[in-house]
């Protein structure tokens, strides 16, 4: 069987027995450095915008999706939040879907998919999305445009302080996805086409 | 050098267009690389480095349990990890699952791996439609063609090309535009990605401690082949792996970077099985391969060895003086540029290409941008004398089989064989007994001398057997 002998050449090669402890690695590298809230969010808005993201903060973020989704079709995640201050209830909006195949039909036509996120990385504008039956993965990747409404206190420093929040998201999740920009391409002389496979437009709303 | 060696690196020098494109490309590249890890922007980027390297040099030390630890923890969570020695290995399992199932389209998002291997070829020949979905892989995917650089694959091709490729293949007016090329790739490979049985993808990291394969990309591709398709395949060389999540911190900030320029790419994935009850979407069936295809041959020596802590970030490419005038389609194989030159002949032996080590003027700049610090031009000397020593054994070998060529031919026929057993007993060293240390005057040079310098041969008879028997 390949299993057997791939292990035991590569025990051989490194001169190691089967069920031998590893020796102690290297100590995991994080430095989590003080940002306050508010660097916090201004440094998620620059990051955003510096990648043709938009982001916004307001105090009422159901009237400002409102506002930005008139006239479109929209697919909004389970993320109590979005139900809470309104926003599943907006003309347009379609929300509270279990059913995979429902939701990839909605999600291929929509014009625009509505969540929530998990965390937001402030230093990189990196939303976090871990999957799960509040936050399904095809709302931020099947429609042309993803809008994330997210609640400030989710906005951490940055990875290190994610991956010591979340030491080991498998726990949690079977799929955690960073999103840092829109979708995009330089494949063809190396110039810069947004919205290849995933959205080409992402809006970060900061809920103050 | 082999002479196809030769003849592509002069094609590609000749070719002012394909310069300007190799040239252009790698400078954009290089120039972000040098943006983004600029101390103002990554003060801490030669910590992590250096831890990058500590952790890959670990891992390969301990190998063998961390594939195990990976695998305990993707099963775990519902997932299955095969092990590959061998791209046969890797299509058979492919397609045996894709029959079980019932499966005839699949989706591919960009994996140097599988190209390794030529899966997709190996996938078409069985009859299943096996679809690139990277842009730049699925523009050489229709042009036949292989990847010209690990990060940006369809770089020598201008949009002119890609005109003609989609109008070709596609069926579709010329479109010049790469916005508009886009769109049109975007619209047929969304009806794909939809329609697709199996997913596969390749990996950048398999983290041990969560059993999750970690996927990086720009266009959204790899979520879609993992999302779409009820069965996702993770194809992943094994010295992929690396401890903990937790490392992940130190290689996604380096990797981007050194790629790109980027901070961070657009989407990393980190999966970890199967859907789970209570999830909304994801694929149902998660696997894992684990292809070995000659990995295993660059363990043994210490120093070799860190060939394989590369993460494909691509940055030696575009820093590299040769890989920038002789492109991609020079190298012998799927792997080009610096990296190319030392993975190359330790997975295909020194003398598949016994003049790529020496495609290189050794200026160090490739060992300088590696954020895993792979010392390259170590490696390429090491291997420069791996082939000496090779070309020398080949050379005794080639003698050799001249000498036993004739020495069969005497020994059939007789005449000869009694002249030369005549001849070697004139040459025998006067005094009785004594053993040939060496060969007189005008046959004392060259090959045979050498030959002897290292034997010694007992003398023959005074007299031949066949002379005693004639005489009986
Ligand atoms: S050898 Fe180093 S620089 Fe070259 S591709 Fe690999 S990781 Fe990047």
């Amino acid at each position: 069987m390949s299993r057997d002998s791939i292990l035991h050449r590569i025990r051989t090669a490194v001169g190691r027995s089967a069920d031998q402890p590893p020796a102690e690695a290297p100590a995991a590298r994080l430095r989590i450095p003080e940002v306050p809230l508010e660097a916090r969010i201004a440094s998620v808005v620059a990051r955003v915008e510096a990648l043709a993201g938009k982001a916004v903060r307001t105090s009422d973020p159901c009237a400002w999706v409102a506002e930005a989704i008139r006239g479109k079709t929209a697919v909004a995640s389970n993320a109590p939040f979005l139900a809470q201050c309104g926003i599943t209830g907006l003309a347009g909006v379609r929300s509270g879907i279990t059913d995979p195949e429902e939701l990839r039909e909605l999600c291929a036509t929509a014009d625009v998919g509505i969540t929530g996120a998990d965390y937001v990385l402030a230093d990189t504008g990196t939303l976090v999305m871990l999957s799960s039956g509040r936050e399904a993965r095809m709302i931020s990747l099947l429609p042309p445009a993803h809008l994330a409404v997210v609640e400030r206190e989710r906005i951490l420093t940055g990875l290190d302080e994610l991956l010591t929040v979340l030491p080991n998201p498998a726990v949690e999740t079977s799929s955690m996805v960073l999103i840092t920009g829109p979708s995009r391409t330089a494949d063809i002389e190396q110039i810069l086409v947004r919205g290849v496979h995933g959205p080409g437009q992402i809006t970060v709303v900061i809920a103050d | 050098m082999s002479v196809e060696f030769d003849r592509k690196i002069h094609a590609t020098l000749a070719d002012t267009k394909l310069q300007l494109a190799i040239y252009a490309s790698t400078a954009r590249l290089k120039d972000g690389r040098l943006s983004s890890v600029a101390p103002q922007t990554l003060p801490d980027y030669q910590e992590l480095r250096t831890q990058a390297n500590a952790l890959k040099k670990h891992a390969l030390e301990n190998l063998d349990y961390y594939l195990e630890e990976f695998e305990r923890n993707v099963v775990a969570h519902g997932g299955k990890v095969v092990y590959c020695k061998d791209g046969t290995d890797v299509a058979d399992f492919v397609l045996a699952l894709a029959k079980e199932r019932g499966a005839r389209l699949i989706v591919k998002s960009k994996s140097m791996t599988t190209e390794e291997v030529d899966l997709n070829e190996r996938l078409e020949h069985h009859g299943l439609e096996s679809v690139e979905t990277d842009l730049g892989e699925y523009i050489l995917q229709l042009a036949h063609e292989k990847p010209y650089h690990i990060v940006a694959p369809a770089l020598h091709k201008t949009r002119y090309d890609v005109a003609e490729i989609f109008t070709h293949s596609l069926h579709v007016p010329s479109e010049t535009v790469p916005e508009k090329q886009t769109a049109i790739a975007r619209a047929v490979l969304r009806e794909k990605f939809l329609a697709a049985d199996i997913g596969i993808s390749g990996a950048n990291f398999l983290v041990a401690d969560a059993g999750a394969v970690v996927l990086i990309e720009n266009e959204g591709n790899a979520r879609l082949t993992t999302t779409a398709p009820r069965i996702h395949i993770a194809i992943a060389g094994i010295e992929k792996v690396i401890p903990r999540a937790q490392d992940l911190a130190t290689f996604l900030k380096l990797l981007a970077r050194s790629a790109t320029g980027q901070l961070l790419s657009v989407y990393t994935s980190f999966l970890a099985g199967p859907k789970r009850a209570g999830e909304i979407d994801g694929p149902e069936e998660f696997y894992v391969v684990l292809l070995d295809n000659g990995r295993t041959k660059l363990l043994p020596d210490r120093s070799k060895r860190q060939s394989l802590y590369c993460i494909r970030c691509g940055a030696c490419l575009n820093t590299c003086p040769v890989y920038r005038k002789i492109g991609g389609h020079s190298f012998p194989w799927v792997y080009s540029g610096p990296i190319g030159a030392i993975i190359t002949p330790q997975f295909m032996g020194v003398s598949h290409e016994p003049g790529l080590p020496f495609a290189s003027s050794l200026c160090g700049a490739c060992a300088e941008v590696c954020p895993v610090k792979i010392d390259i031009p170590k490696v390429l000397l090491e291997l420069r004398s791996d082939v000496k020593k090779s070309e020398t054994r080949e050379k005794q070998n080639r003698l050799e089989k001249v000498a036993f060529r004739v020495f069969a031919w005497v020994m059939t026929h007789p005449r000869w064989y009694e002249l030369a057993g005549r001849v070697a007993a004139a040459m025998a060293p006067s005094e009785d007994g004594g053993w040939i240390r060496t060969v007189p005057g005008i046959m004392n040079f060259g090959p045979l001398k050498a030959w002897l310098s290292q034997r010694d041969l007992p003398p023959p008879p005074p007299k031949s057997f066949r002379e005693l028997w004639r005489r009986r």
